[in-house]
């Protein structure tokens, strides 16, 4: 557990950064914090390591106050993950992800190995360990980062904005595995980013916090969507925030059709008998995962993969509510389609269906 | 250069007390302790100022101002006050190798000023963020992402200092001026012109060597990579 307790950084010549901050960061949790530039976000994350030392109040760590500590000390005690990495380029992937081990003395043959069971497990291939950084993308750059932070297996982790420096998609995949990895290793983690869609989706609490560094809202996702504080945490959520809830609402069991299905190859004839009069048929592969849809009335010879219609989306059985009226919305039929765990097809659920849960549900929106 | 060859032909040119060869060792011996001098003065210095950000100012000044001084009158000056205090072979030698190492000290400085200067700040808070202290940040850290613009700052200063350091010659010391100052004395062109191409060939063949230096000390992870991945795919296919 972090306590920040009425936590003030005032600089010389009187800005405040952050004023009068009381949070508690609960321990095996992510916090993430978020804000509009200048709202003190970074700062407050610097003091908990004392990159930065308060001006007021006090940081305690599982109840000892960190300002009693060596900041060294301190530091080397929790994982700390910069944007961009922040790696060393002039040390190899292994040596960087070493640093911290050593540093506490560790024998080389120890830190070694366990710098290398990190890097499969930030999904990083071994033949990169010998690599430098500037021989690598920006999102193995930014798993390297993680990789080093955690290789001490610190119990608090303190993130500043790692993904931002890297594409869309690259950071969609990294905000992945950061929760699959935060769902094995339950560390503390202070995660700070700009992005209200980051935080919303990588928090289990989000603080936000608004200029002079003073908390508009702390709450859970779902929570601060659909009850925000007042209209500056409103603002700052954004438009869409009733769909964007539906994201934290797990699906009920929705009503689900059989789908007829072609397999990819089938020919023309065959597509039209299967599809019955109806103007968009789906597609499965050989593993009878779903690949898109097809015009069958359109279609000459076999079912080729450039007939295919790829706009809908694939909603997981036991997924959100979003998820699954996203499906159906984005279905060029309006029939959402359901996979299970492994990507097979399981049925199609139609979007009326999806709303008529979210209105028999008075839960689904806390 | 029918001269300048004969002179450097006449194998009597190259031995004895005075040949090419005892000057040349002499040359590098100046050239060698000056550069060892300003190499520990103006390293720790550029160090520190880069790393603590502190002086900055005073660097280019610095920089600047020792640029435009004139080697040559400075070494004048400081014979003629330093030489009757000291007497003996240090009466020319200290002022000559002081002077050399006041042209020496700028490239020095400034190299390793801007080589801290630029390194990642990125790195280095994460350096501090791990828990490094200041001196591990500084050592382990900033002088190795440094090197690469030390050397160059040593590089630049070897050639000033191997090219000029001639001029102790002209106060009555060995090195290859001597070629150049007697050449001129008894109107041998072929000596003049002779020990003046032996200089270049010297300062050529120092550079070379720290270049070999550099190669090795420096981190691969600091050579831009396009040269780096052509290298390395003409020695060994990359398996990935």
């Amino acid at each position: 557990m972090i306590n920040l307790l009425g936590v003030t950084k005032v600089y010389p010549g009187g800005t405040t950064a952050v004023g009068d901050l009381t949070l508690a960061m609960p321990t095996g949790q992510t916090t993430v914090l978020v804000g509009p530039s200048g709202c003190g976000k970074t700062t407050t994350l610097r003091m908990i390591n004392r990159m930065i030392e308060p001006t007021g109040g006090r940081i305690e760590i599982d109840g000892v106050n960190t300002a009693d500590l060596e900041p060294g000390e301190l530091r080397r005690g929790i994982g700390y993950v910069i944007q961009g990495g922040g790696l060393f380029p002039h040390r190899t992937v292994l040596d960087n992800i070493m640093t911290v081990p050593l540093l506490l003395g560790w024998d080389r043959r120890r830190a070694k190995s366990v710098a290398t069971e990190l890097m499969e497990r930030v999904g990083l291939t071994a033949s990169l360990a010998r690599r430098y950084p500037n021989e690598l993308s920006g999102g193995q750059q930014q798993r390297v980062g993680v990789a080093r932070a955690l290789a001490a297996d610190p119990p608090v982790m303190l993130m500043d904005e790692p993904f931002s420096a890297v594409d869309p998609v690259v950071r969609e995949q990294l905000q992945d595995e950061f929760l699959r990895l935060q769902a094995e290793l339950g560390k503390t983690i202070v995660f700070v980013t700009h992005d209200i869609d980051e935080a919303i989706k990588l928090g289990d609490q989000v603080a936000v916090l608004r200029v002079g560094g003073a908390l508009a809202q702390l709450a859970a996702p779902a929570e601060l969507l659909a009850d925000p504080a007042d209209d500056f945490v409103a603002d700052f959520l954004g438009h869409d925030r009733g769909y964007r809830g539906l994201g934290f609402a797990a699906a009920p069991a929705l009503p689900i059709s059989a789908e007829p299905v072609v397999a990819l190859g089938a020919s023309a004839e065959d597509a039209r008998r299967v599809a019955a009069g109806a103007s968009w048929l789906l597609v499965v592969d050989d593993a009878s995962a779903p690949v898109g849809w097809v015009r069958p009335s359109a279609l000459s010879g076999r079912v080729e993969p450039s007939d295919l219609h790829r706009g809908g989306t694939l909603a997981r059985l036991g997924g959100t509510l979003r998820a699954a009226l996203d499906a159906a919305l984005s279905a060029p039929s309006r029939r959402g389609v359901l996979v299970d765990d492994d990507g097979r097809l399981v049925g199609t659920v139609r979007a009326a269906d999806v709303l008529a849960e979210i209105e028999r549900e008075p839960g689904v929106r806390p | 250069m029918s001269l300048i060859w004969a002179w450097l032909a006449d194998p009597a040119n190259w031995t004895g007390s005075d040949g090419i060869l005892v000057r040349t060792v002499e040359h590098l011996g100046y050239a060698g302790l000056t550069l060892l001098l300003s190499a520990l003065i103006g390293i720790p210095l550029g160090l520190w100022i880069g790393h603590t950000g502190r002086g900055r100012l005073v660097v280019v000044n610095l920089v600047n101002g020792m640029r435009s001084v004139p080697t040559l009158g400075l070494l004048f000056v400081a014979v003629l006050v330093l030489g009757p205090r000291l007497g003996g072979d240090l009466a020319f030698l200290a002022p000559a190798i002081i002077v050399l190492v006041i042209l020496a000290i700028p490239p020095i400085l400034a190299g390793a000023y801007a080589g801290v200067d630029s390194v990642d700040p990125a790195a280095r808070d994460a350096a501090r963020g791990m828990g490094m202290r200041p001196f591990d940040v500084l050592i382990r850290v900033e002088v190795p992402c440094a090197l690469p613009l030390i050397f160059s700052g040593l590089r630049s200063a070897a050639l000033q200092v191997i090219a000029t350091a001639t001029l102790a010659a002209s106060v009555s010391l060995g090195g290859l001026g001597r070629f150049l100052i007697d050449g001129q004395a008894y109107r041998d062109y072929g000596q003049m012109a002779g020990g003046a191409l032996l200089v270049a060939v010297l300062a050529v063949l120092v550079d070379l060597v720290f270049a070999a230096v550099q190669r090795a000390a420096v981190s691969p992870g600091l050579v831009p990579t396009t040269s780096r991945r052509s290298i390395r795919k003409r020695l060994v296919p990359d398996p990935a």
